[in-house]
């Protein structure tokens, strides 16, 4: 008769004694947000009061719940402010991890499934966007300063329609080829969009970090050796595109193997025409860049030549 | 019934009272005449307009004043006024117009781009920090991004004097000295009254688009380069 009710009763305060030992402890809710709050890392950036454990053990478990949520996290419609917040649900800590980890791309570890996991954001995409357009446009101008410096008939200019070019190739590309790549992918997919498919913002959110890594290139194309920029542009070009490859070769590689190999090479072509055409347009070297002070000035002597016939 | 006792008693005396006839019992029942005082003192349409401009340039004055001494406080955020910021953003881009070859593409920014560059960049930074879950408000962000832009434009100002005395190496490491300085004090400024109302772990990531905005627009005060 108490036997049945001790043991009863004892369970619930073992269960009541481990969550009051550890209120941090990672508990399975079915809201995205709580998912993604648990699962972060522990860090030591911003506030630091609550201690964020890594369960990397139940990572699976948590990850297969989270996809199965993927589309179901925007509050409200998309002409409240609340819609866009939720896009900026991001800490410190956890876009100084993204950034690392779009730097340091390692073979098992798929950007979106690691780093991601489900909250995708627009934070990081649209600021190293804007730092990428400031980074190119100003080094450029420094590099051809530099490369002017022992021509005394040159006069230094801003150049400065060079930020609105730079912002308009950088934008476009980091918008419109995520627009044209998931919308590719999810037709080739057709209704299953649950296995593995990545939703418009991840892939948004992937190629806006993979653009980091050339914010230090270009300020490194500052140094006027041309071998130099050209390894820069293959290193580069390597770490971006295997983030890239990683993560949508899982994606593809169900497909047919020559539509697999093909998407997978147009990521990498695209990747390096917008590596290669920014360093061919805004780091021309001396040699390539409009004379045009010199060039008006050659007419004028030809016509003063030939008056005094 | 007792109840009813208990409630007539406070007016029981009442019945007793009688006021004699021969005292008069006059008085004035009006409504007190300080409410027409009290309405002076709310409406501004009767002030001589030189004290209304005045009171306007005082508030913007003592803003500009607690951006030259930075310190935690509430009054640029409390009455936050766009005059000031309107005022520093029109003086520095005409202040950056009449450089190199203005007219053709290679020159330095039109008065449309700085204009844009700063406007745009305040609201972009100021719905940044509101989507990331700040509390300040729209307006008083722009107001307080907009006030601290004072330190460039004074740092312009010292340029272009740098500049009529030559730009040679040491014109430029002036120019570069100034301009760094007043970056720092621009941004330093501006999250002294920012930085309250973020959440702080998240601080890092509203203050790096503020970093951002001075950086360009102390670039584009540094590469002014004079026609000749």
């Amino acid at each position: 008769m108490a036997s049945p009710n001790d043991l009863q009763f004892q369970e619930f305060e073992e269960a009541a004694e481990l969550l009051s030992a550890d209120p941090g402890a990672s508990t399975l809710s079915m809201s995205a947000s709580n998912t993604s709050s648990t699962t972060a890392p522990v860090g030591g950036g911003g506030g630091g009061e609550e201690v964020k454990l890594d369960m990397s053990e139940d990572e699976e478990g948590q990850e297969e719940s989270s996809e199965l949520l993927g589309g179901q996290k925007a509050a409200g419609g998309f002409w409240t402010f609340e819609y866009y917040q939720s896009f900026f649900n991001v800490d410190t800590v956890q876009v100084l991890d993204r950034v690392k980890g779009s730097v340091m791309p390692l073979p098992g570890k798929n950007f979106i499934k690691h780093h991601l996991r489900s909250n995708p954001d627009l934070y990081g995409p649209f600021w190293i966007c804007v730092t990428l357009v400031f980074s190119v446009a100003i080094s450029g101008n420094l590099s051809t300063f530099l490369s002017h410096m022992g021509n005394p008939a040159y006069h230094y200019r801003p150049q400065f329609h060079r930020v609105t070019i730079a912002a308009i190739v950088i934008f476009l590309y980091a918008w419109l080829v995520p627009i044209g790549l998931w919308g590719f992918l999810t037709w080739r997919q057709g209704t299953e969009r649950q296995v593995g498919g990545y939703s418009f913002l991840e892939t948004v959110c992937v190629y806006g970090y993979s653009l980091f890594i050339y914010i230090p290139t270009s300020v490194l194309w500052i140094i006027p050796v041309e071998w130099l920029r050209w390894t820069l542009i293959m290193v580069a070009m390597v770490i971006s595109g295997s983030v890239l490859v990683l993560t949508f070769w899982p994606v593809v590689r169900d497909d047919t193997r020559v539509m697999a190999v093909a998407t997978v090479a147009t990521i990498v072509v695209l990747h390096t025409l917008l590596a290669v055409g920014c360093k061919m347009y805004f780091f021309q070297t001396a040699e390539h860049l409009p004379t045009t002070p010199v060039t008006t000035a050659a007419p004028a002597h030809v016509t003063l030549v030939t008056k005094p016939h | 019934m007792a109840a009813s006792e208990e409630a007539s008693r406070p007016f029981a005396g009442l019945s007793e009272v009688s006021i004699s006839e021969d005292i008069p019992v006059e008085g004035d029942i009006s409504v007190p005449m300080s409410s027409s005082r009290r309405d002076d003192e709310f409406s501004t349409l009767d002030e001589p307009v030189k004290e209304t401009i005045l009171r306007d340039l005082r508030a913007v004055g003592n803003k500009f004043i607690h951006v030259l001494y930075p310190k935690r406080s509430s009054a640029l955020l409390r009455d936050w006024d766009l005059w000031g910021p309107l005022l520093l953003c029109v003086t520095l881009a005409l202040l950056l117009q009449g450089g190199a070859a203005d007219s053709d593409d290679q020159g330095g920014p039109q008065f449309a781009e700085v204009f844009v560059i700063i406007w745009f960049g305040s609201i972009v930074i100021t719905l940044n920090s509101k989507l990331l879950g700040g509390t300040i408000s729209f307006f008083q962000s722009l107001c307080v991004l907009g006030y601290c832009i004072m330190p460039l434009t004074a740092a312009m100002v010292v340029c272009r004097i740098v500049l009529v005395g030559g730009s040679g190496t040491v014109s430029f490491a002036v120019r570069l000295m100034v301009v760094t300085a007043s970056f720092g004090w621009s941004t330093f400024a501006s999250t002294a009254f920012l930085a309250d109302s973020q959440p702080p772990n998240r601080k890092a990531l509203v203050v790096y688009p503020v970093f951002l905005f001075y950086f360009v627009i102390g670039w584009m005060i540094l590469t002014f380069s004079p026609s000749q």
